[in-house]
């Protein structure tokens, strides 16, 4: 762009800069919408016309991490004052909370945010840590064929997970491994592993060799050299690549889906089957998924330099 | 330096005294992850590919007879696979033409200085971040007929979109385009920030209208990004199945994808679905061929 700009250029620009504004508040409509939602009272949630206006509260969040049952008949007023503040927001909502003995019961949702987590933490450790490793290897060393073995450890990354998904749930329950934490964490390191290797090449590769060469003639051992000198100058590489592994394994669906469904299912295939016909309740449902969105958004901020780069594979640096 | 480390270690080996050598290193982190995705991806693909000649069912304990080609004969006779493939191509159209548009439109409207610039585009990549089976789920919430916010925002009434046979298929598509188009715009950015400046004052030097200079400049320099993200996301919305599996039980939006995971999960009709599998697998291939071979021709600039 000529850095004099004609009358027309300025206000063609002003008119960009103006459709920039109004795409974004349009393509976060709907996320808006979502993250309201998770504080809107329940009979404000599904309002015609829409409800933009309201106090929000905190009550769809204390139903989601609550087991509860219909309340049959109004409970005695001595029990609702002895109720403490959060279980009044339950029982002013026509609900009771299900109780063992003196302790509250839970909800599956914290259940389920706790397996996601664990998985993805776990594959991510896995994935990060091998390819790596294997990502040294080929940008240090000749390896024969290395084109080849490279665009081999790419295409499995792109399996659909529906053709992998099956033969996987054959064997894991032929071993008794379906429904266990042990099978994701190998799925989705297997999944994330070909992606560190392609991320991790690019990053290693803009590490000047002359920086081992002068450890090795210092007299670090190769190990050493590795260790002391190349992890450390890869950290911001690594760290990018570990936060974008959480995410894709964080948010996967489909092996979650075909191939556990209690004690090690993930958030992903939990959310969308708590909506039943009827009397779905919106607010806690969005107030699931605003918890579960919410660590993404934040990753997103920290890996906005990152996204390029990631996103291609490490082919396109920026 | 040298000295004190080789004091310490069996003077009688080099390698010893150099710690691992060079080949051992390379092998020690190369060949763990060659036998991981081997074992974890190419052994149960071999392990399909051995079903998908016979006629097992992972349901009943009745061992697996042989059937040869029959599975394959039998799907690809079949017309209702042809349907799910004519809807999957559709949707592949659909959503990916409209991420081009869209993607490349906002990456155009971006490609100037402006305040809050690196806050704007960090805002618009969010959607391509989050998890598939969550974003068709609040979209389900925004599509409801009756009370939902985008029926509401464009004055529609009470229209049906995805439990209307007709519309489902362009609705899932319209929230893969939310999706997907910042991954497009990404893309672009990158083409359009690398497009020497000095062209675009030789062309307003030579008073060239607007419509030139993009045909003739920016779109030329920025199709090898264009088509990168063109090839990545067909072959990403040719595996499609997050979306249209939770947005919509329709069959007018039963992708490849969904035919296949019922009936290997619902009809368990496991030998024939390990077939369909192979023949999803061999297109998939193909479009990841051309992918990568691209990727790798680009990257080499």
């Amino acid at each position: 762009m000529a850095a004099v700009q004609t009358p027309r250029q300025r206000i063609a620009n002003r008119l960009a800069i103006v459709a920039v504004i109004v795409t974004t508040i349009i393509f976060l409509a709907p996320i808006y919408w979502i993250a309201t939602t998770a504080f809107k009272p329940r009979a404000l949630a599904t309002t015609v016309p829409p409800t933009v206006v309201f106090q929000p509260e905190i009550t769809p969040f204390i139903k989601l991490f609550t087991k509860r049952v219909q309340l049959t008949q109004p409970v005695d007023e001595e029990v609702y004052e002895a109720a403490p503040w959060w279980e009044k927001r339950i029982l002013d909502g026509g609900e009771r909370v299900l109780r063992v003995g003196d302790s509250v019961q839970l909800s599956a949702y914290p259940d389920r945010f706790l397996n996601s987590l664990i998985i993805a933490v776990t594959s991510t450790l896995l994935a990060v840590s091998m390819g790596t490793l294997t990502a040294y290897g080929f940008s240090r060393f000749r390896v024969p064929g290395e084109q080849d073995w490279l665009f081999f450890i790419l295409s499995t990354r792109m399996l659909p997970p529906v053709v992998v998904a099956i033969p996987m749930f054959l064997m894991y329950r032929a071993v008794g491994m379906t429904d266990t934490h042990l099978g994701l964490i190998i799925l989705y390191t297997a999944f994330n592993l070909s992606f560190v290797v392609w991320l991790m090449k690019g990053f290693i590769d803009e590490i000047p060799r002359e920086y081992e060469e002068a450890a090795l003639v210092d007299g670090y051992t190769r190990m050493q050299a590795f260790f002391k000198i190349v992890l450390p100058e890869a950290a911001t590489g690594i760290a990018a690549t570990g936060v974008f592994c959480f995410i894709i394994a964080w948010n996967e669906y489909a092996f979650a889906l075909m191939l556990t469904n209690r004690d090690a299912q993930t958030a992903p295939p939990f959310i969308p089957a708590q909506v039943g016909s009827g009397l779905t309740d919106w607010t806690t449902i969005a107030a699931g998924t605003f918890l579960f969105l919410l660590p993404v958004a934040i990753f997103t901020f920290l890996l906005r330099n990152h996204l390029l780069r990631g996103m291609s594979f490490g082919a396109i640096r920026k | 330096m040298t000295t004190i480390a080789l004091e310490r270690l069996d003077p009688s080996s080099r390698a010893a005294a150099r710690g691992w050598s060079d080949l051992t290193i390379r092998n020690v982190f190369i060949i763990p992850t060659i036998v991981f995705l081997i074992v974890f991806n190419i052994f149960p693909l071999l392990y399909s590919l051995g079903y998908s000649f016979t006629d097992f069912r992972a349901s009943v304990s009745a061992p697996a007879n042989f059937v040869g080609l029959d599975n394959y004969k039998r799907l690809l006779s079949d017309p209702n696979i042809w349907r799910n493939f004519t809807v999957t191509a559709k949707y592949v159209i659909v959503s990916v033409g409209g991420q081009m548009i869209v993607g490349f439109g906002i990456a155009l409207l971006l490609n100037r200085a402006f305040p809050f610039k690196g806050l704007f585009t960090t805002l618009l990549l969010l959607p391509m971040m989050m998890s598939m089976a969550v974003v068709g789920l609040f979209w389900k919430l925004l599509y409801d007929p009756s009370w939902g916010i985008i029926n509401y925002a464009l004055g529609l009434g009470r229209f049906d979109w995805l439990s209307n046979p007709d519309m489902a298929l362009y609705a899932v598509a319209i929230t893969d385009i939310w999706m997907w188009s910042p991954f497009v715009m990404l893309l672009s950015l990158a083409g359009l920030s690398a497009v020497p400046k000095h062209l675009y004052e030789a062309a307003a030097i030579d008073r060239a209208s607007s419509w030139y200079t993009f045909t003739r400049i920016t779109l030329p320099l920025v199709a090898p990004m264009l088509l990168i993200a063109l090839i990545f996301r067909t072959m990403e919305a040719f595996k499609s199945f997050d979306l249209p599996f939770i947005m919509s039980g329709q069959p007018t939006t039963e992708v490849i994808a969904i035919r296949l995971y019922k009936m290997a999960f619902q009809e368990w009709q496991t030998g024939l679905s390990c077939a369909l599998a192979y023949i999803m697998l061999i297109v998939v291939i193909a479009i990841t061929n051309i992918y990568i071979k691209y990727l790798n021709r680009v990257k080499e600039r």
